[in-house]
């Protein structure tokens, strides 16, 4: 196992380059070296002088892919691509546009995305493995067909609406806990509560069915028919074997998940006013850091990679019949 | 262990839990407070599981107290199971299996874990969102600063710098203007502005001198000035706020100059420094913040501007820039020790005496002296900021700054919060004595003469969007609002003379409505190097100007004020806005190509003086009378939202009124600036927010020399007028008064002429302030107001309490009609288990019990 660790952590070099490389010409194509000089020189009485000075002092001021002033090597190493990327694959960001520490900010930033996704990650799917065996359960009744409706009600609005209708109506109507906000601690409680309902209300159609459809195609298994056989009852039948032979598609599609929880979500944390690293990436979109964008889409990506070499061992753990060799 | 822990905390007072009793009203029972008491709940909750639990650990023993953990009965049940060889599946619905082991019924447990958890829910949930003390559960404060003398307001986007030689935006100013201290300020009641000594003991000796040196009259003709000294006096015994930088041991010697990376093991912000102290504001560091703004690694923004004024700046930067490189100083953060470079520019003459110098004249540069720009910054800062290892920690003097202003930065944290606390050192100043008129019956001079700030602390919460910030707002969370389109018609309704006035919600909230004119400007610019609209050769010149004309009396901007703006604005006659020296009011004010004075107002001139002037323009009917052609115009625009799509189809439709076609040409900001700068705009938007009260700060955007295209100035119309010119360079240097008025209307007129703006509208600030926030004037140009403030803490803690009681029937709604709907569910379900042959035999678990690995 140990050697198919290594060998994916290999491939996941060329990616990272590959994925390095597709941010570096997207965002250049849309952001000249120049335009983010303008940007962080505000608005008013820049001058072209000013804009020199800053690009220079950034490291911006090279040709972006290829230079042609340099011999050999250099003129693929001394240019924006090649400086900028070799030092985060050493996991050096940098500095931000506007001069802060990066590694620092995602360090500090890290948490309140976390102490929102995770429990809206670990309670969603309880949630939703719970609701769906339910209907499973009730199958071909008023539960089940008035479940399925439920899911596809839920799976139609747009995840905007749960935020602002939540926050209408149980922050603003109800007035049981704060809109938004964010408090380190024990203080973080009441302003998580809104954000993590949401967020498992939001998500509870689309999986749910997921999952429903999962435990369905297991039931009609020639095991599930020989447990019922046996005389076993149906929570047995559907706890004891469906829901563990239903677990590889579950992993699937968690375990990959569990890494990039770490970068927390992009609107909600805008909307509650969660100081993580969702809101972090957006706002450098906006501003046009593109030392942070790069940063973030680096650590997305390798976050990625890890979440999928973490599902392989999943199988592993969850099916007996398979190695990874 | 657990017994004593819980019979201890069941014996501890309620005392903090009485908060949120008192939510349930004064009417309610003692016993009903008890009930509703969190630290007893909890404590019989914790007695009630762990007795259960020791219980059921307990092989054959009956639990005491009757509930229990599910996750304390699952291991023990598998552990039991184990071992007998009979297991059992997980499952939420399982609850008889869990309720299995021996001694324990089933019936049991269900009758005692459901009713007490669903008994205690309410509890729970209390104390989950509330802390006590009698703060809403839905108050985003803690409740202890309830009723404190505390301002809260909200930022959207978080700050970029704080360094006030960098800080440039009214995002940051926001809080370097409350820290920092320049030397002059505005007067916060009085209109039109006045400058007046903020940290200088009194208004600044302006000198001038000639090319010898030889000190010249008041009253000299501007040209034969060389040179303007303006000798600036502080107040002794200003003293910053208190700091590290300052803090020195008993030899005298810093504490935190000479760090190293062992004595920031534990640093990971400021306060994180033991040892703070402070010293006296002197005249070098007035001068030391002058010789900041020519730093080569701060980029100020104004240092272009500046260097063409005070003298020797610009060779001062080529110095720096030199001694910056021989030493090495490739790291951003190097000190360099401005002290040890003198600028002939900026001058100490004794400790609380500074001379800056600067080239001809130029009386607009009293202005740039009430800006953060020319605040003090001591050279302890600059070097102990400079030192190794806290860049990387964020602490830098663009993250914490250092001032003597009323208040200082407490916490930094601009993706939640930012604080502001009042300045234990900050000296006496006072509330002004003197204002406007109706301050009086306004009630702005209730606290003449007493000393500021009112308000200890400032809190300013991360909020970036509008929704959230409004609603806030109205349970009282912000003391003020701006008002976002959306909810307008929520805020503010008109009266019957078309003056705007708050709703009757808004009123009986106690919420007022503060508006004022901006000192800014929105206007829609022509690209002059344009064939089209700015013409080649004189008769295409000419006939290029009537095609503006025409086009400024179609675009109808009181209507768009109207209907985009709700109303918040007023249609320009010219670039000046109203409150700034320049602007003319009344009939002498209008622009007589685009109204005519009709009883007593300015009435847009009818769209056929437009088409009239079209056909002159060559255009007859919107058609090219030489090709015959449609007349076909660019309008370029910054990528808009479906939201702007109806003002671009009004847009189309003014053009329209001439049988223009307009075509929209959509792109986003950065192609939009490349376009204006490189001149290949035909018609576009922009605006201008003043940076001092000075007709000088408007007329420059139309300067010749001030061209975008080219010169990469601020003239993005790229306008120029020989006369115009001319007459700019003569009143850039006068001071005010009837001379000055005299050519700024010159100038004005050939702008009105040439049209090479429409003159588009100034926006109208509508702010709404609750009834606890008081001393409120809105004033656009200086941004220091807070120390003016004052807030009524009991009144708002009141009114918070009011406005935000829980409504809890319709989640107990929801929970009922859920419970409910499970009811059928369940009778089938235990049908169904009924019904099942054998169950529990035979079958593996989900997970291996430690039994079974085994």
């Amino acid at each position: 196992m140990l050697n198919y660790i290594i060998r994916r952590l290999f491939y996941a070099i060329p990616i990272l380059i590959g994925v390095n490389l597709i941010t570096f010409t997207l965002f250049f194509v849309v952001n000249t070296p120049d335009d983010m000089a303008r940007m962080q020189l505000g608005i008013k009485r820049v001058t072209p002088e000013a804009i020199g000075r800053w690009k220079q002092e950034r490291g911006y001021d090279k040709p972006l892919m290829f230079n042609n002033a340099e011999q050999g090597w250099a003129k693929l190493t001394r240019t924006v691509f090649f400086e900028k990327s070799i030092a985060m694959f050493a996991f050096r960001f940098g500095r931000a546009d506007d001069g802060r520490d990066i590694a620092h900010e995602i360090k500090k930033r890290m948490m309140p995305s976390l102490s929102i996704a995770l429990p809206v990650f670990v309670l969603g799917l309880g949630v939703y493995i719970v609701f769906a065996l339910t209907m499973v359960f009730f199958r071909a009744t008023y539960v089940d067909f008035w479940g399925v409706v439920l899911c596809v009600a839920l799976m139609s609005i747009s995840s905007l609406f749960y935020i602002i209708g939540g926050q209408f109506l149980i922050s603003k109507l109800w007035h049981l806990v704060p809109i938004s906000g964010y408090g380190y601690g024990v203080d973080a409680t009441k302003f998580l509560i809104l954000p993590v309902i949401i967020g498992v209300v939001s998500g509870a159609g689309g999986n749910t069915r997921w999952y429903r459809t999962i435990f369905l195609e297991e039931m009609s298994k020639d095991y599930v028919r020989t447990a019922r056989a046996k005389g076993l009852s149906e929570n047995v039948v559907l706890f004891g074997h469906v829901l563990r032979n239903a677990l590889i598609p579950i992993l699937t599609g968690t375990v990959v998940v569990i890494p990039l929880l770490f970068l927390g979500s992009l609107i909600a944390e805008s909307f509650f006013g969660i100081p993580g690293l969702g809101s972090y990436t957006i706002d450098a979109i906006n501003s046009q850091d593109f030392a942070v964008v790069r940063a973030m889409v680096f650590l997305g990506s390798l976050l990625y990679i890890v979440g999928l070499i973490l599902t392989d061992i999943s199988y592993t753990l969850v099916d007996p019949r398979i190695r990874l060799e | 262990m657990k017994a004593v822990l819980t019979e201890r905390l069941n014996k501890s007072p309620a005392g903090p839990a009485a908060g949120a009793a008192a939510m349930w009203g004064s009417g309610m029972s003692q016993s009903r407070e008890k009930r509703w008491c969190g630290r007893s709940v909890l404590c019989n909750l914790i007695l009630k599981l762990s007795t259960w639990k020791a219980g059921a650990r307990k092989p054959g023993g009956v639990p005491n107290g009757g509930s229990g953990t599910i996750r304390a009965g699952w291991r023990s049940v598998r552990r039991q199971r184990g071992r007998s060889g009979k297991l059992f599946s997980i499952s939420p619905f399982n609850f008889k299996h869990l309720a299995a082991p021996r001694g324990i019924s089933r019936r049991a447990v269900q009758g005692r874990v459901g009713p007490v958890f669903l008994k205690y829910l309410p509890a729970l949930m209390v104390m989950l969102v509330s802390a006590c003390g009698g703060n809403p559960w839905n108050s985003p404060y803690p409740a202890a600063d309830a009723e404190k003398n505390i301002l809260y307001s909200a930022f959207a986007e978080r700050p970029k710098h704080l360094d006030p030689v960098q800080s440039y935006s009214s995002n940051e100013i926001l809080f370097t203007a409350q820290i920092y201290e320049p030397p002059l300020q505005y007067h916060y009641l009085k209109r039109p502005y006045e400058l007046i000594p903020s940290a200088a003991a009194k208004m600044p000796v302006v000198q001038y001198f000639d090319q010898n040196g030889e000190q010249l009259k008041d009253d000299v003709d501007p040209a034969q000035i060389a040179y303007t000294v303006y000798e600036i006096s502080i107040k002794p015994g200003i003293r910053y706020q208190p700091h590290p930088a300052f803090a020195r041991n008993e030899g005298g010697e810093f504490f935190y100059h000479a760090l190293e990376a062992k004595d920031l093991a534990g640093v990971h912000k400021l306060s994180d420094f033991p040892h703070s102290g402070s010293r006296e504001l002197t005249a070098q560091d007035y001068v030391f913040q002058v010789k900041r703004l020519a730093h080569p690694k701060l980029h100020s923004p104004i240092f272009s501007l500046m260097s063409d004024y005070i003298v020797g700046l610009k060779e001062y930067s080529a110095t720096l820039q030199a001694a910056a490189g021989q030493s090495g100083l490739s790291d951003k953060d190097a000190y360099l020790d401005l002290n040890s470079f003198p600028l002939e520019g900026a001058q100490v003459v004794d400790t609380h005496t500074y001379r800056i110098k600067i080239k001809g004249k130029y009386p607009q540069f009293m202005y740039w002296l009430a800006m953060p720009f020319f605040a003090p910054i001591p050279w302890e800062a600059e070097r102990f900021y400079t030192q190794p290892g806290l860049a990387e920690k964020n602490i830098t003097l663009d993250w914490y700054p250092v001032g003597t202003g009323p208040y200082m930065l407490t916490e930094n944290d601009p993706n939640r919060v930012m604080i502001l606390e009042r300045n234990p050192n900050f000296h006496g100043e006072t509330y002004p004595t003197e204002g406007m008129p109706d301050d009086e019956e306004a009630g702005l001079l209730k606290d003449a003469g007493k000393p500021l700030p009112f308000v200890e602390k400032v809190v300013f919460s991360r909020d970036k969007e509008s929704i959230p910030r409004w609603n806030k707002f109205l349970q009282g969370y912000y003391d003020a609002s701006g008002i976002g389109s959306d909810s307008f018609d929520q805020a503010v309704q008109l009266t019957g003379q078309g003056e705007a006035t708050v709703t009757e919600a808004m009123k009986q909230q106690g919420i007022r409505l503060e508006t004022a004119v901006a000192a800014s400007t929105n206007y829609m610019g022509f690209n002059m190097l344009d064939p089209v609209v700015g013409g080649v050769g004189k008769q295409g010149r000419v006939a290029a100007r009537k095609l503006r004309q025409a086009i400024s009396i179609a675009v109808d901007y009181e209507e768009y004020v109207s209907i985009f703006a709700n109303g918040r604005g007023i249609p320009a006659q010219g670039p000046i806005p109203p409150g700034i020296a320049g602007h003319r009011e009344g009939k002498e004010g209008i622009n007589p190509v685009v109204y005519d004075w009709v009883n007593g107002r300015a009435r847009r001139k009818p769209i056929e003086a437009a088409k009239t002037l079209m056909a002159e323009a060559g255009y007859p009917n919107g058609m090219d009378a030489r090709t015959g052609a449609p007349l076909v115009l660019y309008f370029d625009v910054t990528a808009r939202g479906a939201e702007d799509k109806s003002s671009l189809d009004w847009m189309r439709k003014q053009f329209q009124k001439l049988n223009i076609q307009l075509v929209v040409r959509s792109t986003d900001y950065n192609r939009f600036q490349d376009k204006i700068r490189k001149g290949n705009a035909q018609i576009f938007e922009w605006g201008w927010n003043a940076d001092y009260p000075d007709a000088e700060n408007f007329l420059f955007l139309l300067h010749g020399p001030q061209q975008k295209t080219g010169s990469e100035g601020e003239n993005a119309a790229n306008y120029s007028n020989s006369e115009y010119d001319r007459l700019f360079e003569q009143m850039k240097n006068m001071e005010n008064g009837p001379e000055r008025q005299h050519i700024i209307d010159r100038m004005v007129n050939i702008l009105r002429r040439d049209a090479p703006w429409l003159w588009g509208y100034h926006p109208k600030d509508y702010g709404l302030y609750h009834a606890w926030y008081s001393n409120v004037e809105p004033n656009r140009l200086s941004h220091n107001n807070m120390k003016y403030y004052r807030i009524d803490g009991s009144l708002r803690a009141q009114k918070r309490r009011e406005w935000n009681e829980p409504v809890l029937g319709p989640i107990t709604l929801v929970v009922v009609v859920l419970l409910a709907s499970l009811i059928p569910a369940v009778v089938v379900y235990r049908r169904r288990e009924r019904s099942a042959g054998i169950s529990n035999s035979g079958i593996q678990p989900l997970l291996p019990s430690p039994a079974h690995r085994e």
